[in-house]
């Protein structure tokens, strides 16, 4: 046990991935770092849990795509026990019996959708081609903490025109390409390479994930390309499962981090960041222990970061106004699944390598745009996009002999449902899901041995996400870059001296991709992180 | 499983019979033998010595028709397809608006307003793009369609034999509709191993007795099924481009300097002038007038020096026995001035040969470079002579 | 058949950006030529009457942004321009209550506001006045050609002035407007208003020119493009003129006359005629060819490159970009001749300026959502002008003119959702205009509904969007019409583009005829 006296570097406020990647950072630079999780895992939204006796889940989050490869590498991740199986194959059954399914391997992957469009087929490779060239464009934003734009200091004038010059230098066409996926509708956006509507669908639903936004908003196609970050750096097919599920990728940082010294404790609350004179000193948990540091970095979200850790009137009316306008809305829920045996879907019946990579029931731009529908007015979708995976198949440890887990993530949940949400709408809900997975693969309903529904409001409760944001915060334009989570303060710092914030509610958030926490942990080290 | 398996072409009951070593390549997402023989030494001599029957169905192949066919292909290709008589084929790249080649293949005009265009990708997409406002119908024939190319000096002497009617006289490049043996098929004096040689297309259904006929009746005369490594070889002994190999193409490429011109890649005899607007025309008239940077050339390593470097460790010369196709730096003294992209030694010339891509400043047939050869683990370099190409051009591939 | 003369300049069509670059071409001592294939100069900005007397703007709600340096540089005061300026600027009627009347004086708006919510009449006023700064911003942009940001950095240049300008807002408006330009009006106006009459009126202001809701991102930037050059507050008309547009048509037409510049009407061009990638003239639908040094066509970019030009000219990857400009109409104009004005419910004054009938900014959005899945908006939203009020000129004595802006229909890639969809989206129309004006059925003398296909058929308007091209994020600036081609050239050397299909998206009138004349006589060296 810690003993009160001991001063801390680094305190963390949460053992979110973030969290934990920022702390390992900073204890491998022989920093002194604790990190305090409230629950009694680690993990935050990347948790495995036996939710039904010798079935777990991965709760919240599912997939692991976007994990920063250099984080992998600087933290021996594999060391420390992680290894991500890549996914298979996408399967999207549709509502005729067909289905529209994108395979490892690129020549099968063009066979199949030269059944539903030869053109499209063609232009598969080159839209991939592009995402590619984009996701290089985007990626030095990934790797920086954003400037302030409306500074004159020296520092940020420079990152501005070192930014200005790089995407000139990116020449016209791909600056252009790039302008149009930062603007544009992902509906839209595919539309001007596919003609297939099975096709557009699938890859429009990646522009939807995590937003407040159906496939006909604009600022969608942004985070399609967001969802295609993870396939730079060399690494093909870089959607995967975590073995042992998303909770292992916590683990093996929480491992990392303790081997470079850095302690966790679980349970362990923070009721508010201590500050002393402008300036963080520490954190008091909720059972009124003191915890001195000279850095505090919190890995909640922004609204808990600035609204509740700290007193408001210790920062700036324009910051505090700024996260109170900060849009959470939280638009997605869970449902996890104990399965007697695997879904049957009418399109492709049996067994098959589709069901070993992720299933989506999103089989038309206008059926993800009513559901969106649904959710603008406060409803949950009767009809939702589902995006699912079934771990056990690739990893069986996850549930016992012969039986099977099923994860399925599913939107549109509003978190702002007309009159809230409690015990029977979340049953509600979770029918909604069951039947409309039931439309494709009918032995569903009789399979399950368990369910699991989570709405966005028992996000916020277990997790702690606000609003049960799963990305800390909507991906929307006006929240991204220098704008996340407010201007000015959008590269890790806080206007309180020694009290940053590495959650995914800053630059460049979203997924687990642990970038938020590693460029939070360097902004500590290059301010000297409170070492007076 | 079937649902992503590789498909297979409509001759695989027969290759399949015949493949003894199980070696298979994959190409554009079928499966053809690499070679039949558990080496593929004799299906080359079949090529330059009597006849090879090659499956080539994996080529692209579009048919076009319509009354604007010929201005669709005439504005998409580098040459001009105004002036391709009907029966005629035309070798051909295509560009990008930027003059950067897009493919390379062969348009054939079967008759006045019908084309059929083969590629080495997929092109229908691009063929659609440049339709726009046209009265044309643009079909993907590839599945439909299977090919065997027939090379050798000996196809001749086969095809006659087995034609219904008289296809002696077919010239180089030229195309006719025939029967060979009842089965309906179009022929062109085409190939891909710079010999004399054919390329017979047929309707699937009749995949199978086209080739029972032709192995039939080519058998007296030594024609042999004949894998892709012994047509890789023959086909740099032609000096004849493999697109993801020798060059990257435009559509594909992820930075501006993977990409060509046709003039960088040997081909600017396909640029026509004075023909009618085409893609890519501005760029390359421009190109033409400033010079090219690079320029495709063979080399030929000097015997002497290969031998020297590898007796410099007590070995005698060993090469590899099919061809490569490693990017392979060349030198002028100690700077890297290009690279290789493929090369083998030639059965035939008795020579180490390779494409090469150089700057404009050491295209000079006659200039000394040298090329890397990593000899006992170690980089070494070969001197190496660079040449116009073909290596290799026997009389008989036109006559 | 070729005609006698060759021209300097053939511009195609003579709508009011064409006339106004023919002037300035003119001036500079070119030989101008105006094609208008109507019977009268003007285009579809020319006035017509549906019953005789009543006089309508077919297609133009009002002049846009009409600014002084037009009006006085072309000297259009002395062929009888004469400016109006309608108060209050805007009325939206409430279902059983009191009307939301919006004043050209900002404390009579306040305490209309302050009648619904003191506490968004507090926030009016800082609201209005930041609109007004970051529209400023818009307008110092739209005045200038737009830069490539890959291009040289002599585009830059001007913009030089426009970043000081951006500064010079200090730090928290500076902000404020990064995240104002992507953001939701829908975000928008919740962050600052409470009052749902007053949102759903700004949100119904905010879809003019998208086809989106109010709930989708650009959506506040087309709120500023609208109020590019309007005063803090004046959310309604923009310029409007005695006589409407057409007035303004005719005016313009006029002051060409005068310096030299031919107008010819019943002139249809067939074609651009391209010789070796250079435009050498056009070809009328007669057959008569006019050479020419340069052509400019006001036409929108798709009818321009796809029709007229021919895709065999362009590249290929420049006819997809061309195919991909999304043209999106979604909405009918109707105009009504009235016998009386209606008499809104509640409202004690004229409303000479907008009508909006939008109750909420969710009733905005739902008329979106139909239109976006396939059905004409069940309760579309208005924006309504009776011109008559404030300029008795288009209307015989004692007698109206109506012209109602009704939001959405469905674009033309979805089935036909109404056999007539004139009539049903009119009658529906009328129908919700008599919900609160209750006469006004009864006073109709003749109603013309233009739909999207009547824009394209008889306006020329690619989908019958008046816009020539949806006014979005990414098709704007330096993108608009096409990416890397905002600077009114095009690949075919010697034609040049105008009109709302180029910068800056008609954000300010005459600004594209002006940059593309000038874009002309620099090329001409």
């Amino acid at each position: 046990m810690t003993s009160p006296a001991a001063v801390w570097d680094d305190v963390v406020v949460g053992g979110g991935h973030n969290g934990l990647v920022c702390a390992a950072y900073l204890a491998r630079a022989g920093r002194r770092v604790l990190v305090l999780e409230r629950r009694p895992v680690v993990g935050g939204a990347a948790v495995t849990e036996e939710v039904f006796p010798g079935f777990r889940f991965s709760v919240f989050s599912y997939v692991v795509s976007l994990l920063r490869p250099e984080i992998i590498r600087d933290l021996d991740l594999p060391g420390h026990g992680l290894h991500i199986v890549p996914l298979e194959s996408t399967f999207n059954p549709l509502p005729d019996g067909d289905y529209l399914a994108t395979w490892a391997d690129p020549d099968a992957t063009r066979r199949e959708l030269y059944r539903h469009s030869p053109r499209d087929a063609d232009a598969y490779l080159e839209f991939g081609r592009l995402m590619q060239r984009m996701a290089m464009a985007v990626k030095p934003l990934l790797s920086v903490s954003p400037p302030d734009p409306a500074s004159w200091r020296p520092r940020d004038l420079l990152a501005m025109g070192r930014l200005a010059r790089h995407f000139r230098g990116l020449g016209e066409r791909d600056l252009h390409a790039l302008v149009k996926l930062m603007t544009m509708s992902s509906a839209d956006y595919l539309a001007e390479w596919f003609e297939s509507e099975p096709l557009k669908a699938a890859k429009s639903a990646s522009g939807i994930i995590g937003t407040f936004l159906g496939p006909r908003s604009p600022g969608t196609a942004y985070v399609l390309l967001h969802h295609y970050m993870g396939e730079i750096d060399g690494v093909f097919r870089a959607w995967g499962f975590a073995r042992g599920g998303t909770g292992a990728v916590s683990d093996a940082i929480a491992s990392a981090a303790r081997s470079f010294g850095a302690e966790i404790r679980t349970d362990a609350p923070v009721r508010q960041v201590l500050v002393e004179n402008g300036r963080a000193a520490g954190v008091v948990l909720d059972d009124g222990e003191e915890i001195r540091a000279r850095a505090v970095i919190s890995g909640l979200d922004p609204r808990r970061t600035f609204l509740e850790l700290v007193e408001p009137a210790e920062l700036p009316d324009e910051l505090v106004e700024a996260v109170r306008r900060f849009r959470f809305r939280g638009s997605s829920g869970k449902v996890n699944l104990a399965l007697s045996e695997p879904p049957d879907f009418t399109a492709l019946p049996g067994d098959g390598p589709h069901l070993r990579g992720a299933i989506a029931i999103a089989p038309g731009v206008d059926y993800l745009e009513r559901a969106y529908d649904d959710a603008k007015y406060g409803e949950f979708s009767r009809r939702p996009f589902l995006d699912i995976v079934i771990p056990s198949l690739i990893d069986p440890g996850m549930a016992p002999p012969g039986k099977h887990v099923m994860s399925i993530f599913v939107q549109y949940a509003p978190y702002h449902r007309n009159g809230g949400w409690d015990d029977r709408s979340r049953e509600a809900f979770g029918d909604a899901v069951i039947d409309t997975l039931a439309e494709y693969a009918p032995n569903v309903r009789s399979a399950i041995l368990h369910r699991q529904v989570i709405t966005p409001a028992d996000i916020e409760t277990v997790t702690g996400l606000s609003e049960g944001n799963i990305f800390q915060g909507e991906l929307a334009l006006s929240q991204l870059f220098f704008l996340r989570p407010a201007p000015a303060w959008a590269g890790h710092t806080t206007p309180i001296r020694g009290y940053y914030q590495c959650g995914s509610g800053t630059h460049p958030g979203g997924g687990v991709m642990g970038a938020s926490g590693h460029l939070a942990a360097r902004a500590v080290l290059a301010q000297g992180g409170g070492r007076w | 499983m079937t649902i992503h398996g590789l498909r297979t072409t409509p001759f695989h009951s027969r290759t399949a019979a015949l493949v003894r070593g199980h070696a298979w390549r994959r190409w554009a997402g079928y499966v053809v033998a690499s070679s039949y023989d558990l080496v593929h030494d004799l299906e080359y001599a079949a090529i330059r010595g009597t006849a090879a029957l090659i499956d080539v169905t994996p080529l692209f192949k579009y048919r076009i028709r319509g009354p604007d066919a010929a201005a669709l292909l005439d504005r998409i290709v580098t040459r001009d397809v105004a002036r391709c008589a009907v029966g005629q084929v035309l070798y051909t790249p295509w560009c990008d608006p930027e003059g950067k080649v897009i493919d390379d293949g062969t348009v054939a005009r079967l008759e006045e307003d019908r084309f059929r265009m083969t590629s080495a990708h997929p092109n229908l997409r691009w063929l659609h793009q440049n339709a726009v406002g046209m009265n044309v119908a643009i079909e993907d024939e590839t599945a439909a369609t299977a090919a065997l190319s027939l090379q050798g000096p000996a196809a001749r002497e086969i095809l006659t034999g087995v034609a219904d009617t008289d296809l002696t006289g077919l010239r180089f490049f030229r195309a006719a509709e025939a029967c060979l043996g009842g089965i309906p098929v179009t022929v062109t004096r085409t190939g891909y191993t710079g010999d004399l040689g054919y390329e017979i297309w047929v309707a699937n259904g009749r995949a199978e007795a086209l080739w029972d006929l032709l192995v039939a009746a080519g058998a007296p005369a030594g024609l042999l099924p004949t894998g892709l490594l012994a047509m890789d070889v023959a086909r740099i002994e032609a000096g004849l481009l493999l697109i993801d190999v020798d060059y990257v193409s435009a559509r594909r490429a992820l930075i501006e300097t993977q990409k060509s011109s046709p003039f960088e890649l040997g081909l600017g005899w396909t640029v026509a002038r004075a023909k009618s607007r085409f893609v890519g025309q501005a760029a390359l008239e421009a190109e033409r007038e400033r010079g090219s940077t690079w320029a495709l050339r063979g080399l030929i390593v000097e015997w002497d020096s290969l031998e020297a470097l590898f007796s410099e460790v007590g070995l005698p010369p060993q090469l590899p026995t099919t061809a490569w196709r490693t990017s392979t730096p060349v030198y002028d003294g100690g700077e890297q001035v290009g690279y290789a992209t493929s090369g083998c030694w030639s059965p035939l010339l008795k020579k180490y040969i390779a494409l090469s891509h150089v700057p404009a400043s050491h295209a000079e047939p006659g200039t000394d470079v040298a090329l890397e050869m990593t000899i006992e683990h170690r980089r070494k370099r070969a001197r190496a002579t660079v040449v116009e190409t073909p290596f290799f051009e026997p009389g008989r591939k036109r006559a | 058949m070729v005609s006698g003369g060759r021209r300097d300049v053939v511009v195609i069509g003579s709508g009011i950006e064409e006339l106004v670059a023919a002037l300035e071409l003119a001036q500079a001592g070119l030989g101008v030529t105006v094609l208008e294939p109507g019977e009268v100069p003007g285009g579809q900005a020319a006035s017509e009457e549906i019953l005789p007397g009543f006089r309508i703007d077919p297609v133009h709600p009002d002049a846009g942004h009409l600014p002084p340096a037009i009006v006085n540089g072309l000297g259009l005061a002395r062929h009888g321009l004469a400016e109006l300026r309608p108060d209050p600027v805007l009325a939206a009627p409430a279902a059983g209550g009191e009307p939301l009347v919006l004043w050209r004086d900002p404390q009579a708006t306040r305490a209309s506001i302050a009648r619904r919510s003191p506490r968004d009449a507090e926030r009016w006023m800082g609201f209005a006045g930041r609109i007004a700064s970051f529209s400023g911003i818009l307008e110092a942009v739209a005045m200038r050609p737009p830069a490539r940001p890959a291009g040289p950095l002599r585009e830059m240049l001007p913009y030089f002035g426009v970043g000081r300008r951006i500064r010079s807002l200090g730090r928290s408006r500076m902000i404020e407007l990064l995240r104002v330009l992507p953001l939701p009006a829908y975000d928008l106006l919740d962050d600052c208003f409470e009052n749902d009459l007053l949102k759903g009126a700004l949100g119904a202001l905010s879809v003019r020119g998208v086809f989106q809701g109010p709930r989708s991102p650009g959506t506040s930037l087309a709120l500023l493009h609208r109020q590019v050059g309007s005063p803090a507050g004046t959310f309604g008309p923009r310029t409007v003129v005695r006589g409407g547009v057409g007035a303004l048509a005719a005016a313009l037409t006029a002051a060409a006359k005068e310096r030299g510049v031919q107008v010819r009407c019943g002139a249809e061009v067939a074609a651009i005629e391209v010789e070796e990638g250079r435009a050498v003239g056009v070809s009328l639908d007669g057959g008569e060819v006019i050479a020419a040094g340069w052509v400019l066509s006001g036409a929108d970019p798709a009818r321009t490159f796809l029709d007229l030009t021919g895709a065999r000219h362009l590249d290929p990857d420049f006819v997809h970009a061309v195919r991909q400009i999304r043209f999106r109409g979604g909405y009918v104009r109707v105009h009504l001749a009235l016998a009386e004005a209606p008499r809104f419910e509640g409202l004690d004054v004229e409303p000479q300026g907008s009508l909006v009938i939008a109750p909420e900014l969710d009733a905005v959005e739902r008329a979106y959502d139909d239109a976006k899945h396939g059905r004409m908006s069940g309760r579309p939203v208005l924006e309504a002008r009776i011109p008559s009020l404030a300029d008795p000129s288009v209307a015989p004595s004692g007698r109206h003119v109506m012209s109602i802006d009704a939001r959405f229909v469905p674009l033309g890639d979805h089935p036909a959702p109404e056999p007539d969809l004139a009539g049903a989206m009119g009658d529906r129309v009328v129908e919700l205009l008599a919900e609160h004006a209750p006469n006004l059925p009864g006073a109709i003398l003749e109603r013309r509904v233009l739909t999207p296909a009547d824009l394209e058929t008889r306006y020329r308007l690619t989908r019958g969007d008046p816009h020539h091209g949806e006014l979005a994020l990414d098709q704007l600036l330096f993108m608009r019409p096409v990416p890397g081609w905002g600077r009114y050239g095009t690949p075919i050397e010697g034609l040049y583009l105008c009109g709302p299909g180029t910068h800056p998206a008609g954000a300010v009138t005459g600004v594209s005829g002006r940059l593309a004349a000038a874009a002309i006589l620099a090329r001409r060296g």
